[in-house]
Formats: C-alpha cells, sequence, structure tokens
C-alpha cells in the first residue's frame, strides 16, 4: 500500500478528505430523521430548505479541500485533489440548483417529499465518491448508491404512467450495464492483480496481458457507456427522459454523468495511461456514433424533453471527443465541458419543468408556439440555454466547444473535430427549431389553463443557472485553472499525488 | 477429477440458470436460481476459495432465497403470461449477446496456458485474512455500502407506499 509512505509524510486525517461526502451524508440522514418527525401533510419545505444549506456546506468542503496537500486515505481506495474538488463543485452545484428547482414543485402532490430530498442527497454522496474514488471496488459501490438513488427519483409521479415505467427501464438497463461494469473490473484484477488505480496503472505499464486488459476496459466501456448514454448503449435515454419528472431529469442527465466521466477519466489518463492505444481506438468510434445517432435522431423529435434527450446522447459524444487528445489537455477540456454542459442542460430541463407544469401536459414542440409572450423571462432563459446547447460565442457551450475540438486538432485528431463541427450544425437547426416556435409563431389558444408561476427559490435558481452559462463562457479562467489543475494530478500515474493542491492552482496563474 | 467434477456442476448451473428463464412459474424458477447458486459455490470450491463457498451456500442458497420464496409465496403470484418479445430484441440482443461471448470465450482460450492453478488455501482464504482486506484495505467500500442500503430501504419505502 503506497498509502502508508504517504501519511507518514503528511499527516491529514483521513476524515478530511472525505468531508464533502460526510457532509451530504449526515445532511441526508437528518433531513430522513426529521422527515418522519414531522407532521404528515404539512409542508416539507424546511427539508428541502436544510438540504440545500447541506449541500452549500459540501461546497465550501470541497473548496476547503484546495488547501489540503492532495493524497489518499482510507487505505488508498479514495484520493482528494484539484480534480476530484473540481468535480464536486459540479455535481454539488447541479444539486443545488435542482434542489432550488424542486422546492416547490412535488409540495402538494406527492407524500414523500421528504424522502426525494433525503434520496438527492445520498445520490450525490455516491456521485462525489465516484469523483474521488481511485480504487474500482469503491467506484462501483458509489455508482450503485448514485444510480439506485436515480432510478427511484425518476419514478417519483407515481400518478403518471410514464414514470414508473421510466424508472423500471432504467432499473433494468442500469443493472445490466452495472453487471458489464463489475466484470470488467473483475477481468482487469485478473489481468494486474488489483483494483487501485495506480497499481493496475503499475501493471499496464509492465506488462500485464494487452489482450486481457483489452477486453476488461471494453467491458468497463460498456459499463459506464449505458451510465453516461453513448450510442450505441443509449436506447434507454429518451423513453426515461420522457418519463421522469423534468428536475430529476435535469439531475440525472448531468449530475451521474459528470460523475461516471470523471471515473472513465481515472480510468482511461490514470490506470491505461502507459496503453493510450488500447482505448483510444473505441473511444473515437464511441464519440463519433454517439454525436451523429444523437443529432440525427433529435431532428426527428416532436416531444422537447426526448429531443434534449437525444441531444444529451450527442453531447457526451462531444465531450468522448476530449479523450481523444493527449494527456492534460484532453482531461482538462474533458472536465470543462462537464461543468458546461451542466449548466446549460439543468436550465433547459429546469425551464420545462416550469412551462409543461407537474403533470406535463405541455411538452410537444407545438406546445411552445408563442411561449415568450406569455412566459417572456423563461422563454429568455430558455433561448440562452439553447444558445448555449447549439455552441453560440459568449456562452458556456461555446466555450467547452471550442476546448475540446481545440484539444482533438493539437493531438492530431482534425477528422474527429470535423465530424463534431458537422454535428454542430445538424444540431443548430433543431435547437433553433424550438428557439423559432416560441419566438415567431403565435400564441396557440391556451387548451388548459396555464397556471404556471414562478416561485423565488426557482428564479434563483434559474438565475445561478444563466449566470454560471456566461461566466463560463466570457469569464472560463477560474474554472479553466481548476480542470488543468485537475489535470496536472494525473502527471505521475504510478504514485499517489502529494502537493497542495491549492499550490498548482497558483502555479498555473 | 477436478475436471469432471468442474463440467459436471458447470453444466448444472448453466441449465438451472437456463431452467430459471425458460420456467412460467415463479417458483419454479426462484428453485432452479438454488440450483445455480449451489453449483457455483462448489465452482468457488474449486478455485480454492472455501469460505467464499460456505458463505455462498449460506447467504445465497440459504438465506435470500428463502426471501425470494416467501415473497412469491406472499404475492400469490400466478403463471407469467408470455409474449412474442420485441424486434429489437431478437435483432440485436442475439447477436450482441454472441458476440460478446465469441469474444470472451476466445480471449480465454487464447489466454489459458498463462493461467496457472489454484489450491485450496493458495489465496485470501481464512477468515483472517478476509477480515484483514474486509476491515482494513477495503474498510471505506465496506462502510459505504451502508449508506447503499439505507438509499435501497428508502426507495422501496418510497415505491411502496400509496399516495393519498
Amino acid at each position: 500500500m503506497n498509502d502508508a509512505v504517504n501519511t507518514s509524510i503528511i499527516s491529514v486525517a483521513p476524515a478530511l478528505r472525505l468531508l464533502p461526502e460526510i457532509v451530504m451524508t449526515l445532511t441526508g440522514v437528518l433531513v430522513m430523521l426529521l422527515e418522519a418527525v414531522l407532521k404528515p401533510k404539512t409542508s416539507r419545505k424546511p427539508l428541502g430548505i436544510l438540504a440545500i444549506l447541506g449541500t452549500l456546506a459540501a461546497l465550501g468542503a470541497s473548496l476547503y479541500q484546495l488547501h489540503l496537500p492532495a493524497g489518499t486515505a482510507f487505505f488508498g481506495t479514495v484520493q482528494s485533489d484539484a480534480f476530484s474538488v473540481f468535480f464536486h463543485l459540479v455535481i454539488g452545484g447541479i444539486v443545488l440548483v435542482t434542489l432550488l428547482i424542486s422546492l416547490d414543485y412535488f409540495e402538494g402532490h406527492t407524500n414523500n417529499v421528504g424522502e426525494f430530498y433525503a434520496l438527492i442527497l445520498f445520490g450525490a454522496t455516491g456521485m462525489m465518491l465516484m469523483a474521488s474514488s481511485v480504487e474500482l471496488l469503491m467506484v462501483f459501490i458509489s455508482l450503485e448508491i448514485s444510480s439506485i438513488s436515480t432510478y427511484i427519483l425518476a419514478g417519483y409521479r407515481k400518478r403518471s404512467a410514464t414514470s414508473p415505467e421510466a424508472s423500471i427501464k432504467y432499473f433494468l438497463l442500469g443493472s445490466f450495464a452495472t453487471a458489464f461494469f463489475l466484470y470488467g473490473i473483475a477481468l482487469c484484477f485478473g489481468a494486474t492483480g488489483s483494483t487501485n488505480i495506480y497499481d493496475i496503472a503499475k501493471g499496464v505499464a509492465g506488462g500485464a496481458s494487452p489482450l486481457l486488459l483489452t477486453v476488461a476496459f471494453g467491458m468497463m466501456l460498456i459499463g459506464l457507456g449505458f451510465k453516461v448514454s453513448l450510442a450505441p448503449f443509449h436506447v434507454w435515454t429518451p423513453d426515461v427522459y420522457e418519463g421522469a419528472p423534468a428536475p430529476v431529469v435535469g439531475l440525472m442527465s448531468t449530475a451521474p454523468k459528470a460523475a461516471a466521466f470523471a471515473v472513465l477519466l481515472r480510468i482511461t489518463y490514470g490506470a491505461y495511461g502507459t496503453a493510450t492505444h488500447i482505448w483510444m481506438p473505441l473511444v473515437w468510434i464511441l464519440a463519433v456514433l454517439s454525436m451523429t445517432i444523437g443529432n440525427l435522431g433529435a431532428l426527428t423529435q416532436r416531444n422537447v424533453k426526448r429531443m434534449l434527450a437525444y441531444s444529451s446522447i450527442a453531447h457526451a459524444g462531444y465531450l468522448l471527443v476530449a479523450f481523444t487528445a493527449l494527456a492534460p489537455m484532453g482531461i482538462a477540456a474533458a472536465s470543462f465541458y462537464t461543468a458546461a454542459y451542466a449548466a446549460m442542460n439543468v436550465g433547459a430541463f429546469g425551464i420545462i419543468s416550469y412551462l409543461s407544469g407537474y403533470n406535463e401536459a405541455r411538452t410537444n414542440l407545438s406546445d411552445y408556439a408563442g411561449a415568450a409572450r406569455r412566459h417572456p423571462v423563461a422563454a429568455a432563459a430558455f433561448a440562452v440555454f439553447l444558445i448555449s446547447l447549439i455552441g453560440i460565442p459568449f456562452t458556456a457551450g461555446f466555450f467547452g466547444k471550442f476546448y475540446v475540438f481545440t484539444a482533438a486538432i493539437d493531438s492530431g485528431h482534425a477528422w474527429l473535430a470535423v465530424v463534431g463541427l458537422l454535428n454542430s450544425g445538424v444540431a443548430a437547426f433543431y435547437y433553433l427549431r424550438l428557439l423559432g416556435q416560441m419566438y415567431m409563431l403565435p400564441e396557440e389558444p391556451a387548451r388548459e389553463p396555464d397556471t404556471a408561476h414562478a416561485r423565488p427559490s426557482f428564479v434563483l435558481g434559474m438565475a445561478i443557472l444563466v449566470l454560471a452559462v456566461f461566466v463560463l463562457g466570457i469569464f472560463p479562467g477560474r474554472a479553466l485553472r481548476l480542470a488543468r489543475a485537475g489535470a496536472a494530478t494525473f502527471a505521475d500515474r504510478s504514485v499517489p499525488p502529494s502537493s497542495p493542491a491549492i499550490a498548482q492552482l497558483q502555479t498555473k496563474q | 477429477m477436478n475436471l469432471a467434477i468442474f463440467i459436471l456442476f458447470g453444466l448444472l448451473c448453466l441449465g438451472g440458470a437456463l431452467n430459471l428463464l425458460l420456467q412460467r412459474h415463479p417458483i419454479n424458477s426462484a428453485l432452479s436460481l438454488i440450483v445455480v447458486m449451489s453449483s457455483l459455490s462448489v465452482l468457488y470450491l474449486l478455485l480454492g476459495a472455501e469460505f467464499l463457498a460456505a458463505a455462498q451456500i449460506i447467504v445465497y442458497s440459504g438465506a435470500i432465497m428463502v426471501l425470494f420464496v416467501f415473497v412469491i409465496m406472499l404475492l400469490n403470484a400466478g403463471e407469467e403470461e408470455r409474449t412474442h418479445g420485441s424486434q429489437v430484441a431478437y435483432l440485436a440482443g442475439i447477436p450482441g449477446a454472441l458476440a460478446l461471448f465469441t469474444v470472451l470465450a476466445s480471449t480465454f482460450f487464447t489466454l489459458r496456458n498463462s493461467f496457472g492453478n489454484a489450491r485450496l488455501g493458495a489465496f485470501v482464504a481464512t477468515t483472517s485474512d478476509l477480515s484483514r482486506v474486509l476491515f482494513r484495505n477495503l474498510l471505506l467500500p465496506f462502510e459505504v455500502t451502508s449508506v447503499l442500503i439505507l438509499v435501497a430501504i428508502m426507495g422501496a419505502v418510497v415505491l411502496a407506499r400509496k399516495e393519498h
């Protein structure tokens, strides 16, 4: 265990390495217990506010971890460094906004509101653990925590027919994917004799059977590919996103994916860092397939949620383009893209949850005709998120794509960048069609009274996201520095890092 | 001798798994699952993992299967209705499964010479070895499993509770 060496040099209490996760878990337990104490049929809003405060505390704890020397704890199972902090901030931010959006969403519709907050907090614990794990068994357990909580959240609108259907579909295919991932871990153990990222890296460099390593990576890629909905493992995505409640879709299309991409980065650039020839061709193919199938699929959709589901497949493809770049740049580009994508996608689904109402009666493209006149502010925010999803300058989406494609071109994958750019052109069509519906078409006579009115917490959540989209697009410096510092922790693949994360951040300035 | 035992219980395991899928009554499927679990434990023994084999029998064939059977009895689950299945399942699923099987089989076949033999007690096998791994090296995953179970319990409560 290289951990023993580490802790003798710098002594950081192991619990500090897990501080954000511990805060999240404790808040989750507290919310769960208070839910049982509160009288039935009273408002559960205080629990939501408690959950929000807990998430803020976890975000603070992540920032505090920047001041710790990077290193592992608990016998080399978790590592806190700039990379894990970056993903903790992304996941924490997504959870914070989702809680703000859904503070009033379920009120009066279901009697499981308290459990909703607790499940989100526990799920976030799992996702954060995924980002900080450097041990594949730990990754597996935290992946399960994150997945099981999202399966349940997907089925939260129990009275509708589509929501439980989404939940069961997600559950069946998700368990299937987990089995692939676990088989991959087992094969990896067979090839290198360890499930620790650093020990696997030593094994990969030291002549473990390339055939077994390739099959192991393929299995893990299939498992994670299902979770992040890469084509051809994407078939569940449109059905699940259509059926699940919109705020939950915002969460589950971004946070678990960010965590899964963090794991994929640790496996590809960390464990398999010296064997890029094994994974790069596979990643290349999946990137092209996801971008193309996602965008072509989105073109034919009439339902806005299904359209955004296909768009999320395409975005997973863009993100994968970053993996074909060389080590520090590819990691930084992929990390930054997860943050940019999270800001715009959570926002888009937040607006859908507002415009379509709890029962999601208005999710067809035609329902958005003239929405700009009825809800000018919401439509304007939606426009910002869609423009960012297209990738127009001064938005997060533009800078994310720019950075990803530059990284790919710099590493000699110009063709992949060309495919990506062509795809962005196709994608612009369906985003613009939705924008056109909202702004160009006359208002349709409302078929049912439109009772939506924005609550302060919802407005705050959306404001945070609009701000994030512009800040990441115009002043990306700070986020980019953290992403680069995170990428720098991968430099030496066989030894866990030990220099303070904040120092890495300052040297980059 | 080892090979004979392996082939016997390997076939038994496969047969049980297939029977599990083909049976129409849940209770028959549950009973075939017991066959699968028990023959797996024999395979574990062949790999030299006697503790795992015992745990497999006690936990899976014993405790978990009793729970399965109880639930089936309590729900009074009847025979399944058969549908023709989806086209996608036949067009993509079967070739996909076959391709996967071929890849794995050819991998193990190519590498068969570099795999060694296993003897009883050759690996982490005794209870003290296992507990050292479980409560020291892998303490954190072990502890975090409690969150996993908590999430699962809460999910079951949420999904099963009636809305009013």
